[in-house]
């Protein structure tokens, strides 16, 4: 027995000790990375990102270094500070608070002293840097913006943030993405693929060399250059006549579905969003929230389209049968139900048939088209599906499927929805008779209503809109070339077309007529409320129109809104007009009227609801006349606007 | 011819497991400790270099070891023992002190630890008293004397601030057990163990009820004579006194470093900022040495590729940390197949041990087991977190030249009594 007492202990020790080794290296181990190694420092070498071109190949974003002052707290030797600081344009203050955070930090790690020199300072100081022991300068490649405009196109990037470094494993902290517009639509082809080093670290963290000789490292492939179908200089030029109003301009080519302006009004320059300034620059305008200049009103703004949404109404009308082009509708400046007035309207001639209708823009007329519609069908249920469905197919009502990755679905009503409103069954046509010229339940953005003006300068069909138009070395998205074909007959969009014309020639827009080209357009005027200090208020009307020119074979469709303009032909049916000569002609011809929109301004108008007295709207409209715009005209979306706090 | 047969009659497994290990830990000694290319194996500006030197003067060593006559060691073992503890005592005139152990005489560039020669020459002593055919391990006289054998060094060292080393001594216990100490000795000594730790964990009150629970259980149910009241309630006194004895050492006696130690094994601080800081510092090497453990996985990352061992991350590493390396670089696989391997020549000098016609032989390979089993539970046990840190070596295993010599003396010296036993009648 006594023999057994140190042989039995050795065996249990031993057995103990594979035990332990078995839970801390097989049962308790997650498989071995490279990655989650914190002896091995990974060293990202990022490629340069690509450049953006627009349709015509003017370059609108490059790439700038900037310098980055970097230093080791204890590589750090006595040194001239005055002189240095005086360099930096720094106090000794700062020299002692920036030296003092970072040898915190860690003492053996570079930190950044001061972030992102400009080029001048850099040259200053590369001179001398060799003086200041432990100091260096790091490069790092920043957005070079050619352009002060497309801030809402082109976007920007901005560091990862950690809910990205958490659910894409491709980010590391410090990293730069994409944030908006085609930056972070075309992320992944802009940004190519970074190389990586892993080297060799040890306890104090300090580097001692390849990790296996650099077998597992890699080279970064350089980003891919794209071109977007945004033609620079209609954009500018809708930038330019939208100052000071705020709302969104879209255009499109029908025959491809390209974008050529996507205007989004009030805008910024995107060099603000560079630099050492870009953090500053940017929580001013996310704090801006009456101008909401980083609102993409284009993509994201929902307006009651208003009576350009009747020509839709019309369109449906003849696919459905219930009206001819002939049939002829009596107008009492109003739709009247009995002796109800469900509907108000202007003075016109009367009865009018479609041509009239959509030329005069006659509400009775279109809601007549629209009883009849939703009155086909035993149930008002099925008769509103039926409508639904055909105004769906003009891409409403939900996404578009463009490759910009913010929108809004819009909202086009459906027999479910008023089902839900009302109660099964307990409603019928004359509940909701304001869905045929553009307002109740109907809402869209400037670019669905785009797409929408795209479809029928087509006669029936459209692409998905969108901004890329060549990837260097790769095709775009099919889907994007594929038609997308509405549920209208081709033949029922001639008299449409002709009446959509004949708003130039003889209706509401026969003064913004363009010499020498054939436009066919719709002006609309959309009434809107806003809900200030917990109160909904009208607001003065908003200003509408869409057109496409020339009548035959279109080359741009587009849709203009501007916010509280109030009558269509007022603000958006110039401003579309002079676009549409802009694009044509290459220059522009009518002159009083740029100027008459250059030389007026709305923010009074706008600074109204907040200024806490009573206001009036539409005739009260406040139109403020201003000095001529011009292209030089610093924007600063900030402070051009009349602040109504220090009022 | 049948001399010279005999003197070739070693037992080979012992040294073959040897020499296993010992070029094992050389190349370990290698990966953990080289900084830049290899340039040469015997560079002497670097540990493994130096570790290269060590193991040819080794060899030579157990030649000489082996060349003497077995008779020799018995003989001469109190003088042995006498060159030994006077060593240790010129340590307080003429000694170094290292990490603040004054354990180290400085021979030129050399520096050499007596209190790892000690460790054989006790055990030779002890050997050498034990065989006595006066000496009788039933009797209290005499096992007195034989710890008083142990104590001395054991004295000597602690005085020295080396407690690692110091607690080496305490594998004594089972030589005595196997010579003939009273079992009672062995209840009792588990029984403070637990009464120790009880106490540390818990509380003095916890330990008292668990010791009454059993001295009573033990005193009404075990004994068949008439139960005395007295005998038990004394007996549950001393325990009290004890428990307070432990919580009062712990607090008042230990030095910070050592109380920590213990904290930390037994889990007692509970403040996470502490644990925090703990782990930032006393705990530092021992998380290091469990993270490059755990993150070599089933097969390791290979010889000279483990990230951790490259970076320097385990303080001490090719010393007492060495198992660290064969944890990341070898793998479960190595680093299971070298505890075998130590199983497996401790169960062999055992086997041998228990062979030996001559108690001296037998004594003697009881010692070198228990000393050898003794290093391998703390080293590894305390580089896997399993027990309080306790700096001492892996024998054959961690760089040190003295610490190679030493072991190296105290197996070869029972590998040639061993070979010499055909001889002993």
């Amino acid at each position: 027995m006594r023999k057994l007492l140190l042989l039995s202990i050795i065996v249990i020790v031993g057995l103990v000790f594979i035990a332990r080794l078995f839970y801390l290296q097989v049962y308790n181990e997650d498989p071995y990375s490279l990655f989650d190694d914190n002896a091995i420092r990974k060293v990202y070498d990022y490629p340069k990102r690509g450049y953006v071109y627009d349709r015509n190949d003017n370059l609108l974003v490059a790439n700038q270094p900037s310098y980055d002052v970097m230093f080791i707290p204890r590589e750090v030797k006595a040194m001239d500070t005055l002189e240095f600081c005086n360099l930096l344009k720094i106090t000794k203050e700062d020299f002692i608070k920036f030296y003092d955070k970072a040898y915190r930090y860690s003492p053996r790690l570079p930190s950044v002293f001061i972030p992102q020199l400009s080029r001048i300072e850099y040259a200053v100081l590369q001179e001398k840097i060799r003086k200041y022991q432990g100091f260096y300068i790091q490069k790092r490649s920043l957005r070079d913006y050619q352009t002060t405009i497309g801030a809402n196109v082109l976007g920007d990037i901005g560091e990862v943030n950690n809910y990205i470094i958490e659910n894409e494993p491709y980010y590391k902290s410090g990293d730069l993405i994409g944030k908006q517009g085609v930056e972070l639509s075309y992320e992944e082809v802009l940004r190519g693929v970074k190389g990586i080093k892993f080297i060799q670290k040890d306890r104090f963290n300090r580097d001692i060399g390849p990790y296996k000789d650099g077998i597992y490292d890699t080279l970064p492939q350089p980003g891919k250059d794209i071109s977007i179908t945004i033609d620079s200089k209609l954009q500018e030029y809708g930038e330019l006549l939208m100052r000071h109003k705020h709302g969104g301009i879209i255009a499109i080519e029908p025959s491809s579905g390209e974008i050529l302006a996507m205007v989004s009004a009030p805008s910024y320059n995107p060099n603000l969003l560079v630099g050492r300034q870009r953090s500053r620059n940017f929580s001013k305008l996310y704090t801006d929230t009456i101008a909401k200049p980083l609102f993409d009103r284009s993509l994201k703004a929902q307006y009651a389209p208003g009576s350009p949404f009747k020509v839709l109404s019309a369109l449906v009308g003849l696919q459905e049968n219930v009206v001819t082009t002939q049939d002829q509708f009596s107008c009492r400046g109003g739709y009247y139900l009995g002796s109800r007035r469900l509907t108000g309207c202007h003075a016109h001639a009367s009865p009018l048939s479609m041509n009239q209708g959509i030329a005069q823009s006659c509400n009775a007329y279109f809601v007549n088209v629209y009883r009849r519609i939703i009155d086909k069908y035993d149930k008002p249920h099925d008769g509103m599906d039926v409508w639904s469905n055909h105004i769906k197919s003009f891409g409403l009502g939900d996404y578009l499927g463009y490759d910009l990755k913010i929108g809004n679905k819009g909202r086009i009503p459906d027999g479910d929805f008023y089902d839900k409103w009302y109660g099964k069954n307990r409603w019928s046509s004359t509940y909701n008779i304001s869905n045929s010229i553009g307002q109740g339940e109907v809402e869209a953005t400037p670019i669905q209503l785009a797409n929408m003006v795209a479809a029928i300068a087509n006669r029936g069909h459209f692409f998905t809109p969108h901004i890329i138009k060549k990837i260097e070395g790769q095709e775009i998205d099919e889907k994007y070339t594929t038609p997308n074909h509405t549920t209208i007959d081709k033949k029922h969009f001639e008299p449409v077309v002709q009446g959509m014309f004949d708003v130039y020639n003889t209706g509401t827009a026969y003064s913004l007529r363009v010499p020498g080209i054939d436009i066919c357009g719709k002006t609309g005027t959309a009434e809107n409320f806003k809900k200030i200090d917990g109160k909904t208020t009208q607001l003065t009307d908003h200003s509408i129109f869409v057109a496409f020119a020339p009548k035959d074979n279109p080359k741009i469709a587009i849709a203009v809104f501007v916010e509280n303009g109030y009558w269509g032909s007022r603000f958006a049916g110039r401003i579309a007009s002079l676009m549409i000569e802009k694009y044509i002609k290459g220059e522009v011809t009518m002159n009083s009227m740029e100027n008459w929109i250059l030389t007026h301004s709305l923010e009074d108008e706008y600074a109204k609801p907040y200024s806490g007295k009573p206001f009036g709207i539409n005739r009260q409209s406040a139109l403020q006349v201003i000095d001529k715009i011009t292209k030089d005209t610093v924007i600063n979306p900030i402070s051009n606007r009349p602040s109504p706090f220090n009022q | 011819m049948q001399r010279e047969f005999r003197g070739l009659n070693f037992d080979w497994i012992t040294i073959i497991l040897f020499l296993l290990l010992v070029g094992f830990g050389w190349l370990n000694i290698m990966s953990a400790s080289h900084s830049g290319e290899i340039t040469s194996y015997f560079d002497m500006s670097q540990p493994y270099g130096k570790q290269s030197v060590f193991i040819i003067f080794t060899l030579f060593l157990i030649v000489l070891i082996l060349a003497l006559d077995a008779k020799f060691y018995e003989r001469f073992a109190s003088i042995i023992y006498i060159i030994s503890m006077l060593s240790l005592i010129g340590l307080f005139f003429f000694g170094k002190n290292v990490n603040g152990a004054l354990g180290w005489y400085g021979v030129g560039g050399m520096t050499i630890q007596p209190s790892e020669f000690a460790k054989f020459a006790t055990s030779l002593a002890l050997a050498k008293y034990m065989s006595d055919l006066q000496t009788n391990m039933k009797t209290f006289k005499d096992q007195l004397k034989a710890v008083a054998f142990i104590l001395l060094p054991a004295i000597l060292i602690l005085l020295q601030n080396d407690a690692g080393s110091t607690v080496v001594y305490a594998a004594f216990f089972f030589v005595f057990y196997r010579e003939g100490l009273q079992q009672v000795y062995l209840v009792v000594a588990i029984f403070l163990i637990v009464l120790s730790v009880l106490a540390l964990k818990f509380n003095v009150v916890v330990a008292v009820l668990v010791s009454a629970i059993l001295i009573f259980g033990h005193h009404f149910f075990g004994q068949k004579k008439r139960p005395q009241i007295f005998q038990p309630i004394a007996i549950l006194l001393v325990c009290i006194l004890f428990s307070f004895g432990v919580k009062y050492f712990y607090n008042n006696i230990l030095q910070f470093h050592q109380k920590d130690r213990i904290s930390l094994w037994l889990r007692l601080e509970k403040d996470p900022t502490k644990l925090h800081d703990m782990k930032q510092t006393i705990l530092y090497n021992l998380h290091e040495s469990e993270k490059a453990i755990s993150s070599g996985g089933l097969t390791g990352k290979g010889f000279m590729q483990g990230t951790r061992t490259t970076g320097k991350f385990v303080p001490e590493q090719h010393t007492d940390y060495i198992f660290s390396t064969v944890g990341e670089e070898w793998g479960f696989l190595g680093s299971a197949l070298l505890v075998i391997l130590f199983v497996a020549l401790l169960l062999r000098i055992l086997y041998l041990a228990e062979l030996q016609k001559s108690t001296f032989s037998r004594v003697y390979g009881y010692c070198v087991a228990s000393i050898l089993f003794a290093h391998f539970m703390i080293n590894i046990g305390m580089v896997m977190g399993l027990i309080p840190t306790i700096g001492i070596p892996l024998p054959f295993f961690s760089y040190g030249g003295s610490a190679l010599w030493a072991f190296t003396i105290l197996l070869f010296i029972f590998v040639k009594l061993d070979s010499n036993r055909i001889n002993e009648w």
